[in-house]
């Protein structure tokens, strides 16, 4: 029973939300590719394509709108970042405040890289060398040759 | 000089639990505006008591105001609508209220209950001013200086310090230029 309840309070919102679909599939597509890359900033972790919230629905009519009008997609995404930042593009783009955002990971890469080449090395070297010096050899060599119960006197 | 190593995956644990420590205090939901510096997007709208009268962005021109966007259905707004009310009665500064997607019935019934603290609000019925002047999250104030100029948006509701720490500083500057 509450399944159903549920199908009927939904399907009116459901309808609402399809009807553009078929006005225009390739108007649609454009729709759901451009607003798939862009946050929404009511449910942060949500792109504008996914959430439900009131304001992405606006964004997503708004976006509809400027398709329709003939926009390009990246005069459409210049409208979104010069009202909300570039906080709303998933890829935000290059420029000097989000160099680490974009280097960083691949610099950390390098120095972890460095550190695992540097520590595998001298481990090699450590292995080829002979374990013990020339005089360490002699040393362990006179050691072992020597009788124990001579020496306690 | 090998302990000096052993001390390094100390340093950056250290190094990240402060920076992980600073990310706490920040609130992820104050984005910083674009559209700080830019002038104010040109609406002319509604008024909530007369809907045949406009008021436009250029009316108040001229002069330093603030726009505060609230909705009679938005929490945050009346929690800070006391200080609005409050503030108002200084007359500090002309407060416009843009009331974001909202019934015009439900919000001047709202004012009628719990007092009136713009010179005018304007309905912004769809939306569509909210989304030229980037709002994500009602309620949201900007101060707009006499050149029709964005200098400050508050995000979340007001309160007793920010309008005395932030804004009422910004809007004296603003003034005595």
């Amino acid at each position: 029973m509450l399944p159903f309840l549920f199908a009927v309070l939904l399907a009116p919102a459901f309808a609402k939300e399809a009807a553009p679909v078929a006005a225009d599939p390739v108007a649609e597509a454009r729709l759901m590719q451009l607003s798939s890359e862009l946050r929404c900033l009511v449910c942060q972790n949500q792109t504008i394509a996914d959430s439900n919230a009131e304001l992405a629905v606006d964004l997503r009519n708004e976006i509809r709108e400027k398709i329709q009008a003939g926009m390009s997609d990246a005069e459409i995404k210049d409208f979104m970042v010069a009202r909300y930042g570039d906080f709303v593009l998933y890829r935000p783009p290059v420029k000097n405040t989000t160099l680490v955002l974009w280097i960083g990971p691949f610099l950390l890469l390098a120095v972890g890289g460095g550190i695992l080449v540097f520590n595998l090395k001298q481990r090699r070297q450590r292995a080829a060398d002979p374990a013990l010096s020339h005089d360490e050899a002699a040393l362990a060599e006179s050691l072992l040759h020597t009788d124990p119960t001579k020496e306690t006197t | 000089m090998k302990k000096a190593w052993v001390l390094i995956p100390l340093a950056v644990f250290v190094a990240m639990l402060v920076f992980l420590g600073v990310g706490l205090k920040l609130d992820p939901r104050e984005v910083p505006s674009p559209l700080i510096d830019k002038p104010v997007p040109t609406f002319s709208l509604q008024t909530l008591d007369e809907p045949s009268r406009l008021l436009s962005s250029a009316d108040m021109r001229g002069q330093v105001w603030l726009l505060n966007v609230w909705a009679s259905w938005c929490g945050g707004c009346r929690e800070e609508h006391p200080t609005l009310v409050e503030f108002a009665q200084t007359r500090a500064v002309p407060i416009v209220g843009l009331n974001y997607k909202d019934q015009p019935d439900d919000a001047r019934r709202w004012l009628g209950r719990l007092g009136n603290p713009y010179i005018a609000s304007v309905s912004d019925l769809d939306g569509r001013t909210g989304i030229e002047f980037g709002v994500y999250g009602v309620p949201e104030t900007f101060v707009i200086d006499k050149a029709g100029v964005i200098r400050h948006k508050q995000i979340g509701p007001i309160t007793p310090d920010i309008l005395r720490d932030t804004i009422l500083p910004l809007v004296k500057k603003l003034n005595a230029v």
